[in-house]
């Protein structure tokens, strides 16, 4: 298992390389630099040269690359030019925003997504299964943006029982009670499509084991329902169900953009869109880094877990 | 029958304890008494004011600094601040101010004219101990200072190379505020983020993507301010910036959208405007192509219906720009100007006369910008007025940036017309840098439409180096008596600056110089 993990990390760097490549080539070939998005309408071609000389972007684009990809693996990831602090310090709080979000959003959509599966196969064709399924397609069918706008109409403006926007509040928050009072609505908005796609995929996977010889088995055995429910379908059908939740996870996570700009969340979905409109080249270029690292790591975590899980899964 | 009664059990409690997170504390508290709370547009790059180009930042900087000189309020007038008086040299290339006694930085440290100097040297020289603060994007508004002197210790000098008309508008702008030599020592290039000037408020707390805090400085030289606080709030999307103020979330917001004002209608809330330094304008290829023909440049100011743009596609946020001088610049604004009337008819016969046989367009739109309004809604407006007298237009869409390096460098060779808006500090900015012939793209200026009117030259020029107002102002007037006729440019709309605010907020006022000024403001 040792050697395995050891591999996986090793085919990573490559990975990463690709990543840094792709993304400084990317901030290159755009149109516009940051000291004419810094100058706006003062950007005459004098003032710009002699900004970027001192931003240090009058260098060849190889050489940067490289005094980049060297800094970086001192643990430097330079300065952002607009928002004049290290890029690290920026990217580790955002990140943390975000995995708060995503991760709430995540527990949401799974515990519910899940239940209503469940819910839904257990009463196939029933009323419960029918109202789910309306309400699973309806949450499918709504884009995660609008929501949030009608619900910060509904609860914030009309109703003022959750606050509009931000993570803390201004004055008087900043404890736990404040921060989930903020979360309710992003977290849920971002839940609802991962919800309906669960559910689906739960229902499909829990009919699939339902119909099988081992379930009538233990219903003639005079198994109580709820336990071939949980103990023997439920459990089987998790092996379906688990990879569906590692790719919604990661729906999850790039859904977070939008809702980061409609709530104003201060994660790293918001800050990579405003950096790019700003040509804050190193700000994407670490953001992006980071963001894939993290993504890489996780799936390796993911795949050993999972191995550790399933011995059919040869290491 | 078990399993449904255990989900609805587990339902109940779920939606149990959503409920009970969320109705817990009751309403939404207000916003504490004497504390301000400002939506902004962005989070500010930095307080260091030589260091920062966004009016957004500018907001937060004019509260906490002073300038030598500043704005007289209403107008775009200068009148003394960190200095008492100043005096001029007969050939308008000396300036010596002479500074305001006993005025102190918020981190106690004195202001003498050795701190002035520092300011500007800071900026100017790049081998001074301090330049590595910057880098200072708009330092060339100071760039005409050969030297600047320290003659006693509440006297400073400056030398021009040149006589340089505007310096004192520049030094009233928020790259000319004076910040604390001992502040920049201590923090270096963390001054930014650790700012201390002389202003009516002194920073107390930046909280990253949240929040800015200003408090009030009791000891302040021109009275202390009402408020104990103002919080400026970084709110990038304009709707749910406009929910938090119908929410009650913030107490003041700026750059409101104009289709979300009829919102604000009620009592709730005010509506403040203010018309500014800011002119929209399409700049016209005046080099080759059908607007190298004056007659054309006209037929396309008659055409466009610049009152349906301020009224309908901008909601009453603009009025309609009569010349290149806005009229908020009122001592060197020529009244006499008429804006050129939506004509059609007259258009049209303008064209025939013209007798230009290809009257096809590129037109460059940009997506948004600084100052550039609602710049796709405008441009497809405009491309319906012209081809309803006979242009054909292609529009082509660009990202700001991309926008921005696209027209800069001139239009030659890839567009005819192009949209474009500023906003400064002086009659003579815009003009001089994208008027005259000496402004073209290849000498580094913004005259990207490359009119040449030798007679405007001369103009810009003397009015530059006058330093007797009312001889500048004379000057200005003419000048836009012949531009408005050479028609470089398509005249369109002058922004007025807007804001709410909640009805706990009085004594709130907009400044013609776009900046925002909080000391006088009560919040009840």
């Amino acid at each position: 298992m040792g050697a395995y993990i050891l591999r996986r990390l090793i085919s990573a760097i490559p990975v990463l390389l690709g990543i840094t490549v792709i993304v400084f080539a990317i901030m290159e070939m755009i149109p516009g630099d940051p000291a004419t998005a810094i100058l706006g309408s003062y950007a005459t071609p004098e003032n710009v040269e002699k900004l970027n000389r001192e931003l240090g972007l009058d260098k060849p684009a190889v050489q940067r690359y490289f005094i980049w990809l060297g800094n970086m693996l001192t643990g430097d990831f330079g300065q952002s030019y607009a928002l004049n602090r290290p890029v690290l310090d920026e990217v580790l709080e955002r990140f943390g925003a975000t995995l708060i979000l995503a991760g709430v959003a995540f527990v949401l959509c799974s515990g519910l997504g899940v239940l209503a599966g469940v819910v839904s196969a257990a009463r196939q064709y029933g009323p419960a299964d029918r109202a789910i399924t309306f309400v699973v397609l309806l949450g499918i069918s709504i884009p995660s943006f609008f929501l949030g706008m009608m619900m910060i109409l509904l609860f914030a403006v009309k109703l003022r029982w959750l606050p509009v926007s931000g993570m803390y509040a201004i004055y008087g928050g900043g404890d736990l009670q404040d921060l989930l009072r903020h979360l309710v609505m992003p977290a849920s908005a971002l839940a609802v499509v991962a919800t309906g796609v669960i559910a689906r995929l739960s229902r499909g996977a829990m009919l699939e084991v339902l119909r099988q010889d081992f379930i009538r088995t233990a219903r003639a055995k005079g198994v109580p329902e709820r336990r071939v429910i949980q103990g023997h379908a439920l459990r089987a059908a998790m092996v379906g169900i688990i990879p569906v939740l590692g790719i919604q996870a990661g729906f999850v996570l790039s859904g977070a953009v939008y809702i980061e700009m409609v709530f104003q969340w201060p994660g790293v979905g918001r800050m990579l869109v405003d950096a790019i409109l700003k040509r804050d080249i190193l700000l994407v270029q670490g953001g992006v880094v980071f963001v894939a690292a993290c993504y890489v790591l996780f799936n390796i975590v993911v795949d050993v877990a999972q191995s550790l899980l399933d011995p059919r899964i040869k290491t | 029958m078990q399993l449904f009664d255990w989900t609805r059990r587990g339902f109940i409690a779920v939606l149990g304890a959503a409920a009970l997170s969320g109705l817990a504390p009751a309403l939404q508290a207000q916003t504490p008494p004497g504390v301000l709370i400002v939506g902004q547009i962005a989070e500010p790059k930095a307080l260091d004011p030589a260091a920062v180009t966004a009016v957004n930042d500018f907001r937060i900087l004019m509260n906490v600094y002073d300038g030598l000189v500043r704005y007289k309020s209403g107008t775009l007038e200068v009148e003394p601040a960190l200095a008492t008086s100043w005096t001029i040299s007969e050939d308008g290339t000396e300036y010596t101010f002479k500074l305001r006694e006993g005025v102190t930085f918020h981190d106690g440290s004195a202001l003498t004219a050795d701190v002035v100097k520092f300011n500007f040297d800071r900026m100017l020289q790049d081998d001074h101990p301090y330049h590595d603060t910057g880098p200072f994007p708009l330092s060339f508004f100071f760039s005409s200072i050969d030297a600047t002197e320290v003659v006693d210790p509440l006297t400073v000098k400056f030398t021009l190379s040149a006589p340089y008309a505007p310096f004192l508008s520049n030094l009233a702008y928020p790259t000319g505020l004076i910040v604390s030599q001992a502040a920049v020592e201590k923090f270096g290039a963390d001054f930014g983020r650790n700012p201390s000037g002389t202003g009516p408020f002194k920073f107390a707390e930046w909280r990253s993507n949240e929040a800015v805090v200003v408090e009030r400085n009791p000891d302040y030289w021109d009275g202390a301010p009402s408020l104990e606080a103002v919080v400026f709030r970084p709110i990038t999307d304009a709707n749910t910036r406009t929910a938090e103020m119908l929410a009650g979330g913030i107490d003041l917001m700026v750059e409101v959208p104009p289709v979300a004002l009829s919102q604000f209608q009620g009592d709730a809330f005010s509506v403040v405007e203010q018309a500014g330094p800011h002119v929209w304008f399409l700049i016209l290829n005046a080099k080759e192509g059908p607007f190298a023909n004056k007659l054309v440049r006209q037929a396309a100011n008659y055409a466009v219906n610049k009152g349906a743009l301020v009224n309908d596609v901008l909601e009453g946020t603009a009025e309609v720009a009569a010349g290149p001088t806005p009229p908020a610049f009122a001592w060197a604004y020529n009244d006499a100007l008429e804006p050129y009337p939506y004509d059609p008819e007259k258009a049209r016969a303008l064209l025939a006369e013209a007798g230009e046989e290809d009257l096809s367009l590129t037109f460059y739109v940009t997506e948004g910008g600084s100052g550039m309004l609602d710049p796709v809604a405008m441009g497809t407006a405009i491309q319906a007025d012209l081809e309803a007298v006979g242009f054909d237009v292609k529009i082509e869409t660009y990202e700001w940036n991309t926008f921005l390096g696209n027209v800069n460098p001139g239009l030659e060779g890839k567009a005819d017309m192009a949209e474009m808006a500023w906003m400064t500090n002086d009659p003579d900015t815009l003009p001089f840098l994208a008027l005259r012939t000496e402004a073209w793209p290849d000498k580094g200026g913004f005259n990207s439409g490359y009119y040449s009117n030798p007679e405007v030259d001369t103009l810009l020029e003397e009015a530059r180096v006058a330093t007797d107002q009312a001889e500048r102002a004379a000057l200005y007037k003419k000048m836009q008596v012949i531009v408005q006729e050479d028609a470089p440019w398509v005249f369109v709309a002058n922004w007025k600056q807007n804001a709410v605010t909640s009805d706990k907020v009085e004594h709130f006022a907009l400044e013609p110089s776009f900046f925002l000024l909080l000391k006088d403001v009560v919040k009840n």
